[in-house]
This record gives structure tokens, C-alpha cells and sequence, in this order.
């Protein structure tokens, strides 16, 4: 489980997180929503200790990541696994060496059980047979599969994803969303994703969190997210048609 | 840009540059991958360089040889002395400083866009992420690659050079090829080589830690990693040109 308290951040001057205060729990697919611009990478940035926060607390199952010494944040980053927005592959290695490479690093397992656990990976994905093949000649929801097996190389305890689903079409969106839940509950992860998918929101919300302008605004579940008294909130979700649509049809079948 | 700001802005840069020194000098995580990353950059840096310095060396120990002779038409100068030039500018200045500032046009580039991609496309934040120390593990192999290559280039270099201004004498009738090999070897001074090698070794290190530092530090997109590579190529060889003069100072006199 990770806590965050208070958590204020700026940039020259400029707040962009007002005191966040959030709880994200251990075996469920944390999401953090909002629009672009409100402060959802900030916050997630913060989490995982790219952006330092002027004030708060970020407790990781009670440790302080803002009062941990260099060698308690390198020993923590061991338990964290990430997937970028971009998918962040290392282009110089293959589909395989880019899964290897935390194991490489920080296990002490020999050559062929990297090699193994690696490849188990890449199965636990649906990979099987691309682990020759550089980045740049696979698709861009392959790429997104090599980067979630990565992260999970390590059997890390956090796992933390920026917009998982940017520049996916929507099956192939789908796909991964499952996955993510699927390895979540599988492993037990602490699941954090930053997403403005309403299709990801409705998939696999178990817990929400929406920020707005900076400010934690409203906290719930995939089911409570329709009947939010929240405007901010109600203008995110129902910004397109479709879900207006899907409101009035349950409202109307309510009340028939 | 005020002289002030300037002023500041360099400062505030050499700083930041020494900050970024202390955490590439690091004890590396694994040796083993350290060892694997340091040869592998020694092929791309280094021996990825050689065609490039044999044809520049080449042809600048050509046109070195036939200048010299150009300029060397009075009865008073003996004319073995266009070897004996041609020598000497290649071993003091042209195998180091030339070849170098060269260089960091070729490996400066490359170095500061590799590493500026690898900055805006994230994979530093995920090394970062996952605990390792990017910055050692990314320009530590570089660093010393280029260092451990580096005199090889420069006897490369010097060896080509030597050879062009030799097929100048045999292709032509500007100099006798005997004049010409008597010349390269008369009044050798050993210590012109060892100081060629000296200036080197500091000028790669200038080449890969600063292009390596204008990359890391990117900020944006495709356009700040051109601008990254520009500036790693100029910055680099200014230093070389400042440097070079004070090592001349230091080692010549």
C-alpha cells in the first residue's frame, strides 16, 4: 500500500499539487484521472521519486520515500517496476535483453535463469517469439508488452504506469488494461496507472482518483463514478458523447 | 545575452558539469556488464573511427608535404626538411589537436544525441527508476573507451599522415623519396610522440564527458537534441583549443 499525505509540489514558483492526499491499496488497480495539464504526471513523478515535493509524506507500506537515505531509495527502486508513456525500451537491445536487463542488474541469478525468467515473462504477455526483434520493429502495443514484462521482471511490489494506453487503438487497449488487472491481482502489485481513458477507468477502476487543477477532488470506483456529485469530475467523464449517452440509458432504464 | 548572465550561465553550467563528473565516477553497480559496455563502446568510439582518421591523416600528410615543399624553395634550407616538417606538425599538433577537434565533430555528436534520445524518449528516467545509476552506467563506458582508445587513433593517424606525405614523394617529382625518409627521421625528438599521446588522452576525455553532459541533460524533443549535439561539438572544441595551449605551455616549455 502506498500513502501519500500532503503531497505539494511546484515549479518556479507555480504550485501544481495542492496537498494531495491519497491511498493507493496492494492487489487492486489504482487509477489516477484527470484532465491533461491537472498535475496527474506530477503526482506520479513524485510517487516514484523523479520530482522531489516541497512538502508530504509518500509512505511506501509505512516508509517515508522523502526521509530514505540514497542507499534505502536505491534499495526501494528494486521493488518498483514502471511503465512509461512511451514504453521507454532501451533500442540498443532486443525484445529479450530489455527484459533481461533488471535481472542483469540486480539479481544473482545466473546467465540462464535470467535468461529463463525473462522468457517467462515475455510469455506472461502473450510475447512468445519476438525475443530477437529491436523495439523499433515491433508494434507500439508490442512495445507496450516488453515494458510491462520488464517491469515485472523483478516481481516488484509496486507497480507504477503512465498513460499505459496512449497512441493504442482501443482492442489493443483493452488488451492491455487486462493484462495490468490480470498481473495485479495475480502478484499482489500495488498497481498505480495515470490514465484519462475513460474505457481503462470503467475496465479496471477498483480505486480512482481524480485530481483536478492540481487538487485531489474526488476519490471512489469504477462503479460510484457515474453517480459522483462532483462537477469537475462530471464534466472529465461525460466530456464525450458517448458516456452522456450511457448515463441517460441507465437513467432512463432506472426508471422504468 | 548581458556578460553577466553569460558569466553566470558558465558557472552555473561548470557546476552543474563537476555534480554530473561526481556521479559518472562511481564504482560501477556490476563490473561484468561495466567490462561488456566499456569494449562495446570501445568499438563504436574508437575502432568505428579509424576509417575516418586514415582517410583525413592521409590526405592532410599529402598536402602538408607538398605545402612544405611550396614553401621551403630557398637554396639555404636542405630539402629533407619537408619530411622533417611535415614530422613535426603532424606529431605536435595534427595527430592530437586536429585529429581531435575533428573528432568531436564525428564522436561528440553521436555521443550527445545518443544520450539526448535516450532522455526525451524516458529509458533514462527507467534506468533511473529501476535504481541504477544512469549516468554511470551510460558515460563511465564511454569515457574510458575513448580514453583507453585514443592513443591508438593518434598513432594511426600519425603513421597515415606519414604515408601520404611518402606517396606524395614517390607519386611525384616535388621531393625525392630518400630526401623525404631522411627527413622524417632526422633530429627526432622521442619526447614529440609521448607528448602527442599526452595531449590526447586529455582531449577524449573532453570530447566524451562534455558531449556526454549536453545530452544528458536534455530537455524537450528532436529539436533541443540537435541543439545538444551542436553545442557539444562547439563546447568541446573550444575547451580542446584552450586546452591545447595550456598544455603546450606545460609540456613544451
Amino acid at each position: 500500500m502506498i500513502e501519500v499525505k500532503n503531497l505539494t509540489k511546484s515549479f518556479d514558483g507555480k504550485t501544481i499539487l495542492h496537498g494531495i492526499d491519497a491511498t493507493f491499496y496492494s492487489g487492486k488497480t489504482n487509477l489516477i484521472i484527470g484532465q491533461s495539464g491537472s498535475g496527474k504526471t506530477v503526482l506520479l513523478k513524485s510517487l516514484v521519486g523523479l520530482l522531489r515535493p516541497e512538502e508530504g509524506e509518500i509512505l511506501y507500506d509505512g516508509r517515508d520515500l522523502l526521509k530514505m537515505s540514497a542507499e534505502q531509495t536505491k534499495k526501494l527502486r528494486e521493488e518498483i517496476g514502471m511503465l512509461f508513456q512511451g514504453s521507454a525500451l532501451f533500442d540498443s537491445e532486443t525484445v529479450l535483453g530489455n527484459v533481461m536487463f533488471p535481472l542483469t542488474m540486480f539479481s544473482d541469478m545466473s546467465k540462464a535463469e535470467i535468461k529463463e525468467r525473462a522468457q517467462f515473462c515475455l510469455e506472461r504477455v502473450n510475447l512468445k517469439g519476438a525475443d530477437k526483434k529491436f523495439p523499433s520493429e515491433i508494434s507500439g502495443g508490442m512495445q507496450k508488452r516488453v515494458a510491462i514484462a520488464r517491469a515485472i521482471a523483478l516481481n516488484p511490489r509496486y507497480l507504477f504506469c503512465d498513460e499505459p494506453n496512449s497512441g493504442l487503438d482501443p482492442k489493443t487497449s483493452i488488451l492491455i488494461d487486462e493484462l495490468l488487472s490480470d498481473i495485479t491481482h495475480e502478484y499482489n502489485i500495488t498497481t498505480i496507472i495515470n490514465t484519462h481513458d475513460m474505457n481503462s477507468v470503467l475496465g479496471i477502476g477498483e480505486n480512482i482518483v481524480f485530481i483536478n487543477k492540481g487538487y485531489r477532488e474526488w476519490v471512489g470506483n469504477k462503479e460510484k463514478i457515474f453517480h459522483a456529485d462532483n462537477e469537475a469530475l462530471n464534466e472529465f467523464v461525460f466530456a464525450t458523447d458517448l458516456f452522456q449517452k450511457v448515463k441517460d440509458y441507465m437513467i432512463h432504464t432506472a426508471h422504468r | 545575452m548581458s556578460t553577466a548572465m553569460l558569466f553566470e550561465h558558465s558557472i552555473s553550467n561548470f557546476g552543474r558539469y563537476c555534480l554530473f563528473m561526481r556521479k559518472v565516477f562511481a564504482i560501477p553497480n556490476r563490473w561484468k556488464v561495466f567490462g561488456s559496455r566499456t569494449i562495446f563502446e570501445i568499438n563504436k568510439l574508437g575502432v568505428d573511427s579509424i576509417p575516418l582518421v586514415i582517410v583525413i591523416s592521409l590526405f592532410i600528410g599529402a598536402v602538408i608535404a607538398i605545402q612544405m615543399q611550396l614553401n621551403t624553395t630557398s637554396p639555404l634550407i636542405p630539402s629533407y626538411s619537408v619530411g622533417l616538417a611535415t614530422r613535426d606538425i603532424v606529431l605536435l599538433e595534427f595527430s592530437n589537436s586536429i585529429l581531435c577537434l575533428i573528432l568531436a565533430g564525428k564522436v561528440g555528436s553521436n555521443i550527445a544525441s545518443e544520450i539526448g534520445t535516450m532522455r526525451v524518449t524516458e529509458q533514462i528516467d527507467a534506468l533511473d527508476i529501476m535504481g541504477v545509476n544512469s549516468a554511470n552506467f551510460l558515460v563511465l563506458p564511454k569515457v574510458v573507451g575513448f580514453i583507453f582508445f585514443m592513443p591508438v587513433l593518434v598513432a594511426f593517424c600519425i603513421a597515415t599522415s606519414l604515408l601520404g606525405g611518402y606517396l606524395v614523394a614517390l607519386f611525384t617529382d616535388i621531393i625525392t623519396v630518400s630526401r623525404y625518409v631522411y627527413g622524417i627521421q632526422a633530429m627526432f625528438i622521442e619526447w614529440y610522440v609521448w607528448y602527442g599521446f599526452i595531449k590526447s588522452l586529455f582531449f577524449a576525455f573532453v570530447i566524451s564527458s562534455v558531449a556526454s553532459y549536453c545530452g544528458y541533460y536534455v530537455k524537450g524533443g528532436a529539436l533541443e537534441v540537435g541543439k545538444a549535439s551542436t553545442n557539444a561539438v562547439v563546447s568541446s572544441s573550444i575547451l580542446i583549443l584552450l586546452l591545447d595551449v595550456v598544455l603546450t605551455k606545460l609540456l613544451l616549455q
